[in-house]
C-alpha cells in the first residue's frame, strides 16, 4: 500500500501487441501457481471435481454389471466387446449432445435436435441426394443441420424469441418437413460407404466411436482454447456485460445454433449408417436424452458455465445403464424410470454442493463490501 | 502510519444514554483462505444511529451476515440484550429482533406492500393469510414511518426506489425489530429521499430502536450519526468515536491506516487538451433525452451532473452504441459511428464502465483475469486460439497498477468488494488502447480510499491523452474531477461550462431547480 495516491502506476497505453511491452509484462506477472495451467485448466476445478464423481458413478455401474452378470464380466473380452458396444451406443447422442452443450452454456436450449437429425437424415437418402454418392449425402445432411440451425439462430437471436419456443416450434416443423420429403416411407440407404460408417472397424475400435471422440475433442478445444468457446462462456453468463464489452452478441447467438445444427447433420449421418436407412420418426426424443446428458454433467441450465467433458460422461452414464438392463433382460419401462430418478439425482447432487439453493442465491446477492 | 500506534478502542462516550443492546467481543470469522473478521468490538446503544465505516473488503458485509444469523462466528462473543447469542439462521436473528436492510433490496416486486411488510410470517387463521389484518397494521407501520400515503394493496414493482426503501423498513417494523442494520441506504435514493430517510431514522431511534448505518458517505454519517466503529482488515481500528467531532482525517487515518485527505487530484496547471476526440451533435431518444450535443476532447475530462432519470446514464449509454439513437449524431476522431453498434464503438476506441457493475459488467463467477480481458481477449489471441498466459499476465500487470486486492487474478469476481470490482472493470478497457472512456458512476459504492486512487487513475489517464466522460449524481465529485460540466436535467443539457466557474450550490439550484427556474435556466 502506497502512502499516496500519486505513486500509482497506470499500465502504458501502446497497442498491447507490442513485443517490448509483452515482455515487460511477462517479466512482471507473477509465476501462475503450480498445477493451475493444468491441461483441464479450462474447465475449472470444480467441473473437474464433478467430473471424477461422474467417472465414480460409471464404476459404481460396472460394479453392479459384475455382480449381477458375473457370468459375462468374467470374460475379458466380452468387458472390452461390451464397452465397445456402450460407446458406440452413445455415440450418437454423444455428439448431439456437444453442440447442445454449447448452446446451454450460451444462455440457450435446443428441443429441436432430434428433429434436425431426422430432417438431415430423409433428406441425405433421398433418391436425388444418393446418387451423388458419399460425399454428396455427408454434405447433405450438413448443409440440411446447419441450414436449420441458422434458422433457429435467426429467429432467437434477431426475432427474439425464447429459445424454448422457437426451437419448440422447429421440432413440429422439421419433422413435418421430413415427413413430407420422405412421403413416410422408410428411405433405404445403398450407399456402401455410409453404411460401411456403422459397421466398419478400425484397430477394432468402431468407426463410430472415432467419429465421437474427434467431435468430443473438437468441442473441448473449441469451449476451452478459442474465443469462441469465450464467447459462449461470456454471453451466456452475463450477455449484458458481454454485450457492453463489445462481444456481438446475436451473431454468436446465431452461430451456437448453427453448431448445434452442424452436430445434429454429423449424427444424422451416423444414425442413418447404423439403421441403413432413414426415416422421419428416427431420433425420437434424442433432445431429452441430449439435454440430460448436459444437466447431469453439470452444465448449468442457466447458462455459463459447463463441461463437454461432463455431458460426455452423461451420455455414457446413460448408455451404461441401457446396456445394464439389456444385458439383464430388464423392461425399457424400469430402466426410463431409472434414468428419470438419475437426472433427479444429479441436480440435487448440484444444489447440495452449492450448500443448498437458497444459500447459493444469498451468497449471490450479499457479496459487496 | 503513526496513527495506527494509538489505543485501539476509544473509552466510549457519554453522549448517548441508552443501555447497550449489542456487544461483540473479539469476534473471529474465517473463510477458507481469508480471516474475514479477525477480532471486532462493537457496541450499539438503543435509540443510537451507530455507524460502521470501513473500506471494501475491511468486513462490514461480514459483519452484517453475522448479526444477521447467515454466518456463524468462529470464536468471540455476540451479546443481545445481555445473552450471549448465536443465531442459527437469519429467521432466528429477526425473531430475536433484528432486522437487516440490504443494499439491494429483497423485496417480492409482484406483490403488494403489505405482502412484502409480512412475507414470511403472515398472520394466519385457518391456513388462510388475514388480508385485511395485514392490511391494517401495515398502514399502521407505514404511519409510523411517516408515509402513510403508501397504500398497502400497491404493488411493489409501481413504488420508486425510494418507497421500495420504506417497505423494507416496514418489513423491520413488522417484526418488532429493535435493531435495524441499514447496509448504504442511501445509495439508491436521491438528494431529497435521503433527507426523508433521515427523518424516518430519528424517528425510529426517538422510539428506542437501535439502528446500524452503514454508509460511504461522510457527510451523511455527520449528519444522521451518533457514534462510528471503525473496521480496518476485519479489526476494529477505533469504537464510539463521536460522529460530528472526529475529524475526517482522524477517520480516514483510521480507515486507510495513512494520513491522506479525501481528495481530488490536481488538475493540471497548464490545460494539455489536444485535439477533439468526441463530438456528439443533436443526439436525441425521445422520452429519454433530447437534442444533446457536446464534445470531448483528448486528455480532457467532461463531467455531467444530474439526478437520476435527468437522462445522463442515457446519454452516455446511447453515445456508446448500447441504445440507438433516434436523431444525432456521433463522431469519433471526426468519423461518423454506426449507430446502436457498441462494437463500432469499441473498435473506434470507446470504453464504458457501467453504472450496474454486477449486472450490466461483470462475469461473477469467471475468474478476475477472464473479466479484465473480457473486451480484450480477441486480440491476444492467435487464428481464434486464446492465449491464456498472455491474458493472465496483461490482467496481472492491471492488478498490480490498480493496486487490486486480492492480486491473484485466478480468484472469481464474485469474491471482490465493491471498489475492487470496479477497478476490474475500468482495467478492462486500460488494455485494449482506449481513446475514450465512458464512466458512469464511476464511485458509487466505492469507499473513500479506494475513491481517492479511482480519481487518481482517471486523472491520469486524461494525463496520458485519454478522453474522459464521467457521469455521477454527486456533484463534488463531478465538479472535482471534471475540466469541463454539462448540467442536465429533464433530459436536457441547461448549462455548459468550465468546471472551475461553476460551484456546488449553483450546479444543485441547477440540477434540481425545475419549475423554480425554469424560466431563467434554459
Amino acid at each position: 500500500m502506497s502512502d499516496s495516491p500519486s505513486t500509482t502506476k497506470l499500465p502504458a497505453q501502446s497497442p498491447p501487441v507490442d513485443p517490448a511491452e509483452t515482455e515487460a509484462a511477462g517479466h512482471r506477472a507473477a509465476p501462475a501457481p503450480a498445477g493451475r495451467l493444468s491441461w483441464w485448466h479450462g474447465d475449472g476445478g470444480e467441473g473437474a471435481r464433478r467430473n471424477l464423481a461422474l467417472i465414480g458413478v460409471l464404476l459404481i455401474l460396472f460394479v453392479i454389471g459384475a455382480a449381477t452378470r458375473s457370468d459375462l464380466y468374467s470374460n475379458p473380452d466380452w468387458v472390452w466387446a461390451n464397452m465397445l458396444s456402450i460407446l458406440k451406443l452413445a455415440s450418437v447422442v454423444g455428439v448431439v449432445t456437444v453442440g447442445m452443450t454449447f448452446v446451454i452454456i450460451g444462455g440457450g436450449i435446443d428441443l429441436s435436435v432430434g428433429a434436425i437429425v431426422a430432417l438431415a437424415g430423409v433428406w441425405c437418402t433421398t433418391v436425388a441426394t444418393q446418387s451423388f454418392g458419399a460425399a454428396g449425402m455427408i454434405f447433405t445432411a450438413i448443409v440440411v443441420g446447419v441450414a436449420v440451425g441458422l434458422v433457429n439462430g435467426t429467429l432467437i437471436a434477431y426475432g427474439r424469441l425464447v429459445p424454448f419456443i422457437a426451437t419448440l416450434a422447429m421440432l413440429v416443423a422439421a419433422r413435418g418437413l421430413a415427413a413430407e420429403i420422405s412421403q413416410k416411407q422408410t428411405q433405404i440407404s445403398q450407399n456402401n460407404t455410409i453404411n460401411g460408417i456403422a459397421s466398419n472397424d478400425l484397430f477394432g475400435i468402431p468407426l463410430l466411436v472415432y467419429i465421437l471422440a474427434a467431435v468430443v475433442l473438437a468441442g473441448w478445444v473449441l469451449l476451452n482454447r478459442t474465443t469462441f468457446g469465450r464467447r459462449t462462456v461470456a454471453v451466456g453468463g452475463n450477455p449484458e456485460a458481454a454485450r457492453l464489452a463489445g462481444i456481438n452478441v446475436k451473431r454468436h447467438t446465431l452461430m451456437l445454433y448453427a453448431l448445434s445444427g452442424l452436430c445434429c447433420g454429423i449424427a444424422a449421418i451416423m444414425l442413418t449408417a447404423q439403421a441403413t436407412s432413414a426415416q422421419a420418426a428416427m431420433a425420437n426424443l434424442y433432445e431429452l436424452d441430449a439435454i440430460a446428458a448436459v444437466i447431469i454433467g453439470g452444465t448449468l441450465l442457466s447458462g455459463g458455465r459447463g463441461t463437454i467433458i461432463g455431458s460426455l460422461l452423461g451420455v455414457i452414464i446413460f448408455a451404461t445403464i441401457t446396456n445394464l438392463f439389456a444385458i439383464n433382460g430388464l423392461s425399457t419401462e424400469a430402466q426410463n424410470m431409472v434414468k428419470g430418478g438419475i437426472i433427479v439425482a444429479a441436480v440435487l447432487i448440484q444444489q447440495v454442493q452449492f450448500g443448498s439453493l437458497s444459500q447459493f442465491f444469498r451468497r449471490n446477492r450479499l457479496t459487496t463490501s | 502510519m503513526s496513527e495506527t500506534g494509538r489505543p485501539l478502542v476509544e473509552a466510549p462516550s457519554d453522549a448517548v444514554a441508552g443501555e447497550v443492546v449489542l456487544r461483540l467481543s473479539d469476534v473471529v470469522k474465517t473463510f477458507p483462505g481469508v480471516r474475514a473478521l479477525d477480532g471486532v468490538q462493537l457496541e450499539v446503544r438503543a435509540g443510537e444511529v451507530h455507524c460502521l465505516l470501513g473500506q471494501n473488503g475491511a468486513g462490514k458485509s461480514t459483519l452484517i451476515k453475522v448479526l444477521a444469523g447467515v454466518h456463524r462466528p468462529d470464536s468471540g462473543l455476540v451479546e443481545w440484550r445481555g445473552e450471549p447469542v448465536a443465531f442459527a439462521n437469519p429467521q432466528a436473528a429477526m425473531r430475536a429482533g433484528i432486522a437487516t436492510i440490504y443494499q439491494e433490496l429483497d423485496l417480492v416486486e409482484d406483490l403488494s406492500v403489505a405482502e412484502n411488510a409480512f412475507l414470511g410470517h403472515e398472520p394466519r387463521s385457518f391456513g388462510f393469510i388475514r388480508r385485511g389484518h395485514i392490511a391494517g397494521r401495515t398502514r399502521q407501520i407505514l404511519g409510523r414511518l411517516g408515509h402513510a400515503e403508501i397504500p398497502p394493496g400497491r404493488m411493489v414493482r409501481a413504488l420508486p426506489a425510494a418507497g421500495k426503501q420504506v417497505v423494507s423498513m416496514a418489513r423491520a417494523l413488522s417484526h418488532e425489530a429493535r435493531l435495524i442494520i441499514m447496509d448504504e441506504p442511501s445509495a439508491v435514493l436521491a438528494h431529497d429521499e435521503v433527507e426523508n430517510l433521515f427523518r424516518i431514522i430519528r424517528e425510529l431511534t426517538a422510539q428506542g430502536i437501535a439502528v446500524i448505518y452503514i454508509s460511504h458517505r461522510l457527510e451523511e454519517i455527520r449528519e444522521i450519526g451518533d457514534r462510528v466503529t471503525v473496521l480496518k482488515d476485519g479489526r476494529t481500528t477505533a469504537a464510539n468515536l463521536p460522529a460530528r467531532e472526529t475529524p475526517t482525517r482522524d477517520l480516514v487515518s483510521r480507515m486507510t491506516g495513512r494520513t491522506i485527505e479525501y481528495v481530488f487530484p490536481e488538475r493540471p496547471t497548464e490545460t494539455t487538451v489536444g485535439e477533439e476526440l468526441l463530438a456528439v451533435d443533436g443526439l436525441t431518444r425521445s422520452g429519454e433525452f433530447a437534442d444533446v450535443s457536446l464534445t470531448v476532447a483528448a486528455g480532457e475530462i467532461v463531467g455531467i451532473a444530474g439526478l437520476v432519470g435527468s437522462g445522463r446514464s442515457e446519454v452516455l449509454e446511447t453515445i456508446y452504441g448500447a441504445r440507438r439513437a433516434e436523431a444525432g449524431t456521433v463522431r469519433m476522431a471526426g468519423r461518423s459511428l454506426r449507430p446502436g453498434s457498441v462494437g463500432a464503438a469499441v473498435r473506434a476506441g470507446m470504453g464504458m464502465a457501467p453504472e450496474e457493475r454486477k449486472s450490466q459488467a461483470l462475469l461473477l463467477g469467471e475468474p478476475i483475469y477472464r473479466n479484465v480481458t473480457l473486451a480484450t481477449f480477441a486480440r491476444y489471441a492467435r487464428l481464434g486460439f486464446t492465449d491464456v498466459g498472455k491474458e493472465r499476465a496483461e490482467a496481472d500487470r492491471i492488478a498490480e497498477s490498480l493496486e487490486m486486492r486480492p492480486r491473484d487474478v485466478s480468484r472469481p469476481v464474485r469474491t471482490l468488494s465493491g471498489g475492487n470490482q470496479q477497478k476490474v472493470v475500468v482495467g478492462r478497457w486500460l488494455l485494449g488502447g482506449t481513446r475514450l472512456l465512458l464512466l458512469d458512476e464511476p464511485t458509487r459504492g466505492v469507499d473513500v480510499g479506494a475513491r481517492a486512487e479511482l480519481y487518481q487513475v482517471i486523472r491520469e489517464l486524461a494525463a496520458q491523452g485519454v478522453g474522459v466522460l464521467l457521469v455521477s449524481s454527486e456533484v463534488p465529485e463531478v465538479l472535482g474531477l471534471a475540466d469541463r460540466v454539462l448540467v442536465m436535467r429533464e433530459g436536457r443539457v441547461v448549462r455548459t461550462a468550465p468546471a472551475d466557474e461553476l460551484d456546488e450550490s449553483t450546479v444543485l439550484d441547477l440540477v434540481m431547480a425545475g419549475s423554480l427556474m425554469e424560466g431563467a435556466a434554459a
